[in-house]
């Protein structure tokens, strides 16, 4: 890897505003790692005149004291994310060539940071996925492999582009988008820092819909510092999102004081889930014990309704999917197949345009909110969410944050679960309490498996204290000290 | 409940997605098996408990009641399979 490919977000900035090197420069490295990651598939639209244009900009800005919180950063963005004048596609073949004409809430605020875009990033398609082996455009190479075996392994989903880019120096961060696990699962199969902030922080305008309930934009980097400065970037209040929470954005970077003492910190019981790996229990109790010798206080906390949370989302994410798919229907954008009448040709386009996993969750969706099964289904499953929220409300009297696992495992080989939906969906485990409370949540790689592969760890912190969880985040990432690198980045 | 191979087939329609027959029987046993697994909410005891609509507390902002946009249908039907003077071209729906 190059100096410059191997530079944090942080350490980039600092020597863009000491005029050690140029935003011009900085993109050549990255778009000449992109070119050597081409393999990993993580980029499926390369913007490297634009990229140069931007930073010429920037450069400029740089040149005069100026410049945003991003100003000449090389970033990625995933492929969820509308982008004016250049193509966005959900990863799905239903977008076709779609390009939009606007720009999403989150990328625009970047761009008027000074972030300067390289191309857009592979995902499953629609964020429906925990392998980002859905995507159209094939799967994404997780750039780490086991010891002593070179078995293609996924870099989890749906932000498996985002995270496989950020591991393999491809770009030094990436947006991501989180429904019920999507930029934490991948970044602790990736060795990368991925932060889902509190439902209603980032705008979700000019992102393309899943789930509109769960679903939210968050940062994937190599450093919670990092992830601190990304977020305020990306993070803003919206009148075009009615959902987007007026609330001040701080600057999160200040939060990192290195200081946690008296900070409550709570294990919630539910989470040692019957047959969990003995390495992964082992990470999770190391992880308690850097926490407790920087000077916070363990608390055992109980969240009854966790063990609810993943079939409670199987129906509410699906149905939420169901009707914000139902656009796509060949008239205004994307792929048309033509059919004997309108009926026909919306039917024929969809079943051409969708992949079987989007396919499969649609008509989940379209079930479970059909006559007759609303209040057996939906109306349940958003009862139960209620309860599951409700625990959290209960926990969060005692404690400050949470502790947990990211994941039951590390990364799996390519195919290795795709046949089998259910198993697929089991990787959320952790992560989806998270998405149906609202909550903010971030992955830190933490430790090394027996085989060679990263794992991390989730931190689970308050509605809109995104700044406790970041301290916490640094505290932790400081202790755990992950160094190892993957097998498969740019030199 | 369990859902059969017509029931595919209606909810396939009202999801106007087109599917063989070949694929009616594997999601016949691939949307059993996830029924099945989302079945165990019904231990819950969610009696008196009020769905949630929201998963953040807040008020619904109200806006003012103006136009403040469009005057672009160019850019509306920019991506358009087929279009025509601002219009989008769909087959013809009445006889």
């Amino acid at each position: 890897m190059s100096d410059l490919t191997n530079l944090t977000l942080s350490d980039a900035r600092e020597k863009l505003r000491n005029k050690d090197i140029t935003a011009v420069e900085l993109a050549e490295a990255h778009i000449d790692a992109m070119q050597q990651t081409a393999g990993l598939n993580a980029f499926i639209f390369n913007t490297e005149e634009k990229a140069i244009e931007m930073a010429k900009a920037s450069d400029v800005k740089l040149a005069k004291g100026e410049g945003g919180i991003l100003e000449g950063i090389p970033v990625g963005v995933k492929d969820l994310f509308c982008t004016k004048d250049v193509r966005t596609t959900a990863s799905s073949k239903i977008l076709g060539d779609f390009t939009p004409t606007y720009e999403s809430t989150v990328t625009a605020n970047m761009w008027a940071d000074g972030a300067v875009l390289l191309g857009k990033l592979n995902c499953d398609e629609f964020a429906m996925g925990s392998s980002n082996e859905t995507s159209f455009f094939g799967p994404v190479v997780n750039p780490w492999q086991r010891q002593g075996d070179d078995t293609q392994l996924v870099p989890g989903g749906s932000s498996g582009g985002s995270a496989a880019a950020v591991a393999a120096r491809a770009c030094i961060a990436a947006t991501a988008t989180d429904t019920g696990g999507s930029i934490r699962q991948p970044a602790a199969f990736t060795g990368t820092v991925g932060m889902k902030p509190t439902y209603g922080r980032c705008s979700r305008w000019g992102t393309v819909a899943f789930a509109s309930s769960l679903d939210q934009a968050g940062p994937i980097t190599r450093t919670v510092r990092d992830a601190a400065i990304m977020l305020e970037s990306m993070a803003s209040y919206d009148v075009k999102d009615s959902t987007s929470v007026n609330v001040a954005v701080p600057a999160y970077e200040k939060t990192l004081t290195g200081d946690i003492k008296g900070l409550k910190i709570g294990i919630p019981k539910e989470f040692k889930v019957d047959g969990m790996p003995e390495e992964i229990q082992a990470l999770w109790q190391q992880g308690i014990e850097w926490l407790k010798a920087a000077g916070a206080e363990i608390h055992d906390v109980s969240l009854p309704h966790t063990k609810y949370a993943l079939p409670a989302y199987y129906i509410v994410a699906p149905a939420e999917a169901s009707s914000n798919l139902a656009r796509y229907d060949g008239v205004r954008y994307g792929l048309r197949v033509a059919g004997d009448n309108i009926d026909e040709q919306y039917a024929n386009s969809r079943a051409e345009g969708f992949g079987e996993e989007v396919q499969r969750r649609i008509l989940i969706g379209t079930y479970v909110l059909s006559a007759g099964y609303y209040d057996a289904y939906y109306k349940k499953a958003q009862r139960v969410r209620t309860l599951i929220k409700r625990d959290f409300d209960q926990a969060y009297e005692k404690v400050d944050l949470m502790l947990t696992p990211t994941t039951p495992t590390a990364a799996f080989g390519i195919g290795e679960n795709i046949g089998d939906p259910l198993t697929m969906y089991l990787n959320d485990i952790f992560t989806v309490s998270v998405n149906m409370a609202g909550l903010p949540g971030i992955s830190i790689p933490a430790g090394i498996s027996a085989n060679g592969l990263p794992l991390g760890l989730q931190l689970i912190g308050k509605p809109f204290d995104e700044e406790t969880l970041f301290r916490a985040a640094d505290v932790m990432e400081q202790a755990a000290d992950f160094t190892a690198l993957p097998q498969l980045m740019a030199k | 409940m369990a859902i059969d191979q017509a029931t595919v087939r209606k909810v396939a329609n009202l999801a106007r997605i087109r599917v063989s027959d070949e694929q009616v029987a594997n999601l016949e046993s691939e949307l059993n098996q996830i029924l099945q697994f989302v079945e165990q909410l019904s231990e819950v005891d969610t009696d008196g408990v009020a769905p949630l609509t929201s998963a953040v507390e807040m008020t619904q902002p109200l806006r003012a009641d103006v136009i403040n946009d469009g005057g672009y249908a160019d850019q509306i039907v920019k991506n358009a399979p087929a279009s025509d003077d601002g219009f989008f071209l769909v087959p013809k729906v009445i006889e």
